[in-house]
């Protein structure tokens, strides 16, 4: 792949993920590995409890420990990784280097504070700006993200901004420290289908303005087809499938996917009955033993029910998790 | 025109049906004499249902898609307007009247983890219905109809002495079904019912939807946000925005060709799942314009490219325009 891409920015090695609850042991991610070059961005697919989440967390190191536990793995970020840092390199690292923007803009940023003053504590911290400078940086940020004058906005609470706003909000308090990486957790989840359509339009617009790199989780397909380079689809804490967007829309590998594509109702042509994906998502407290996939898929056979697939290459940067690609395996 | 021949088949008829609430203010500005300010959640819609169809309601959160459910099944009572079921008037009734009609209409909510209660049995859940409007007595009566149900809904005897925490999410709305099916309805309202669950679980219960109004010949007026939900499920969609209805059409007209210039955006807004179809954008200026005292004129106004002067002045009532469909804009 090096030949293909410049630089990878960020590289998950066999990342598992553990909690140890009272209930017994839950492994949320399991075994995920995947790169993100610079300027690329990366769609992350899944349903929910599919180990997204934790996944963009554990970049982070926002796991809190206990109950959970990174098993093994490693998660490098411009070659070093992440997990050997400190506590005091890795609060050098967030927010300057990596920022998070979370799905629920009211739960992530504080009631009590003005956006100017959230905004400014990063500056202030992670650049050394004066008060004044932050101020003056704050503006500018908020207009860099479409909020409408900025200078009157800037003192206002949280709960006086609509929920697209928030989202601006979160949004330039992501920018702020000008990351070169973003992890953007469901960031439209919460609003409605006009508003996402702006904050898409505005994430994207920005991570190609600034050069960034992306890491856009999100449960809807929808999305990922126009926001996302690559696509990694998770389920039940594997990756079972990973490659370029257009590839895995084509050509989907994995009996997932391809059951996840069939799910979606379309909005060109109406189908008088959808094809799901039989059964429900197993209990990650006992997931079913072999390919985690396997009591829901109609492609069963003997191998799937002992052994978990591995991601192979299918075609050349198309990888899937799938015992039908095994060699000699009849489809 | 309820007395036309051909309401035979009209099961539910709504005319200007109209909710204010009002909200108070804290004690400060009622002391300073301010006025209370009004919410206009629904503002004067009309529509009908007939028998054995299904209506798509779609709008963005706060539009009065959910004030509607609940006006219609007099859960809330409206501030004016109509409704009449199997052309009578609705909120005419008494309470006991209300109380027997209420199995002809039966609400499937959102969220499948706060409808169900947490200390009852599957089957106590299954069977009160019948037990309140009388139809069943017996206990291998009740039993029989609740396991018939079950499979109905594609659960089993094994889940009948269950409690609703042992489900996921996907079964307790397939419980939900059930229960509003245990009185054998006409009407069924869904309020959002397939938005809480995860596109796979959305697709089986959009077919067991589907499947059932074919069984038992049922009517459905089906809530969503998520456009392509509805398209797949109604039969006509009528738009709202702003506590107003913008626009009806039968399902396909209004994909094919949206004529309202709101039901324009919130199509061209969709992200849909195919590469190569246009990324999403947004045609209209701003954001959600407020219901509360709400200017004359039309609610989009502000945001519409295709704005005229009259727009903001006069408000524009929904007209026919041929093809089973009703537009309210005056810039066509």
């Amino acid at each position: 792949m090096p030949e293909t891409v410049p630089e990878t920015v960020l590289e998950l090695d066999d990342l598992t993920v553990r909690f140890r609850l009272r209930r017994g042991d839950l492994t949320a991610v399991n075994g995920v590995s995947f790169a993100i070059a610079r300027g690329e961005t990366f769609g992350l697919v899944g349903e929910s409890g599919s180990g997204k989440s934790v996944t963009a967390r554990a970049i982070m190191r926002l796991i809190p420990n206990p109950p959970g536990e990174i098993q093994r793995g490693r998660i490098l970020f411009g070659g070093s990784n992440v997990l050997d840092k400190s506590d005091a390199e890795m609060r050098a690292l967030r927010g300057r280097h990596i920022a998070m923007v979370f799905q629920e803009p009211m739960s992530a940023l504080n009631p009590v504070f003005t956006v100017c003053e959230q905004i400014s504590d990063a500056l202030r911290t992670n650049l050394g700006l004066s008060r004044r400078e932050a101020r003056e940086r704050v503006v500018e940020l908020l207009s860099l993200v479409g909020i409408p004058s900025p200078q009157k906005r800037l003192d206002s609470y949280v709960h006086e901004f609509s929920g697209g706003m928030r989202q601006r909000v979160m949004l330039a308090m992501a920018l702020s420290c000008n990351p070169g990486f973003l992890i953007a957790d469901e960031p439209t989840t919460a609003l409605d289908v006009t508003i996402q359509a702006t904050i898409l339009e505005l994430i994207t617009g920005m991570i190609e303005r600034l050069g960034m790199s992306l890491l856009f989780i999100t449960h809807n397909l929808g999305v990922v087809a126009h926001s996302c380079d690559k696509i990694g689809v998770m389920y039940a804490s594997h990756m079972v499938e990973l490659g370029e967007k257009r590839e895995i829309f084509a050509n989907p590998q994995h009996p997932y996917t391809v059951g996840l594509l069939n799910s979606i109702p379309r909005l060109d042509i109406q189908a008088r009955h959808l094809t799901p994906i039989a059964g429900s998502v197993c209990n990650m407290m006992e997931p079913p033993s072999g390919c985690k996939f396997h009591p829901r898929c109609a492609h069963a056979m003997d191998v799937c029910r002992r052994e978990v697939p591995k991601l192979k290459e299918v075609a050349p940067g198309h990888h899937a998790a799938c015992h039908l690609h095994d060699q000699g395996a009849a489809a | 025109m309820t007395a036309q021949g051909a309401t035979d088949d009209m099961l539910l008829e709504v005319r200007g049906l109209t909710k204010h609430f009002t909200l108070h203010g804290d004690i400060y500005s009622k002391l300073a004499g301010e006025k209370a300010q009004v919410l206009t959640a629904v503002d004067g819609i009309d529509f009908h249902i007939r028998r054995g169809e299904t209506l798509g309601l779609v709008g963005e959160s706060g539009c009065g898609k959910s004030t509607t459910a609940r006006l219609v099944t007099r859960l809330i009572e409206p501030t004016a307007g109509q409704v009449r079921l199997k052309n009578e008037d609705l909120l005419a009734f008494s309470p006991r009247r209300m109380k027997e009609t209420r199995k002809d209409i039966q609400l499937v909510f959102q969220d499948p983890y706060s409808s169900l209660n947490p200390r009852k049995t599957i089957m106590h859940i299954l069977s009160r219905p019948m037990e309140i409007h009388g139809l069943a007595r017996s206990w291998n009566e009740k039993r029989e109809r609740v396991l018939h149900l079950l499979h109905r809904v594609g659960l089993s005897v094994e889940h009948i002495d269950r409690y609703p925490h042992e489900f996921s999410g996907g079964q307790r709305q397939r419980i939900a079904i059930a229960r509003a099916l245990s009185v054998e309805p006409e009407l069924v309202i869904g309020d959002e019912p397939v938005s809480a669950l995860d596109v796979s679980i959305q697709a089986q219960i959009l077919n067991l939807f589907r499947d059932l109004q074919e069984e038992f010949g049922l009517t459905y007026l089906f809530i969503a946000h998520d456009l392509s939900v509805i398209r797949h499920i109604s039969d006509r969609v009528a738009v709202m925005y702003v506590g107003k209805i913008v626009e009806t059409a039968p399902a396909s007209a209004l994909f094919d060709k949206p004529l309202h210039p709101y039901t324009k955006a919130l199509l061209a807004a969709v992200p849909e799942a195919d590469p190569d179809k246009p990324p999403p954008r947004l045609t209209l200026k701003g954001e959600v314009s407020t219901p509360i005292d709400p200017p004359p004129g039309c609610r989009l106004c502000g945001r519409c490219p295709r704005e005229l002067p009259v727009c903001a002045e006069v408000e524009p009532q929904l007209v026919d325009v041929g093809g089973g469909r009703q537009v309210a804009c005056h810039n066509l």
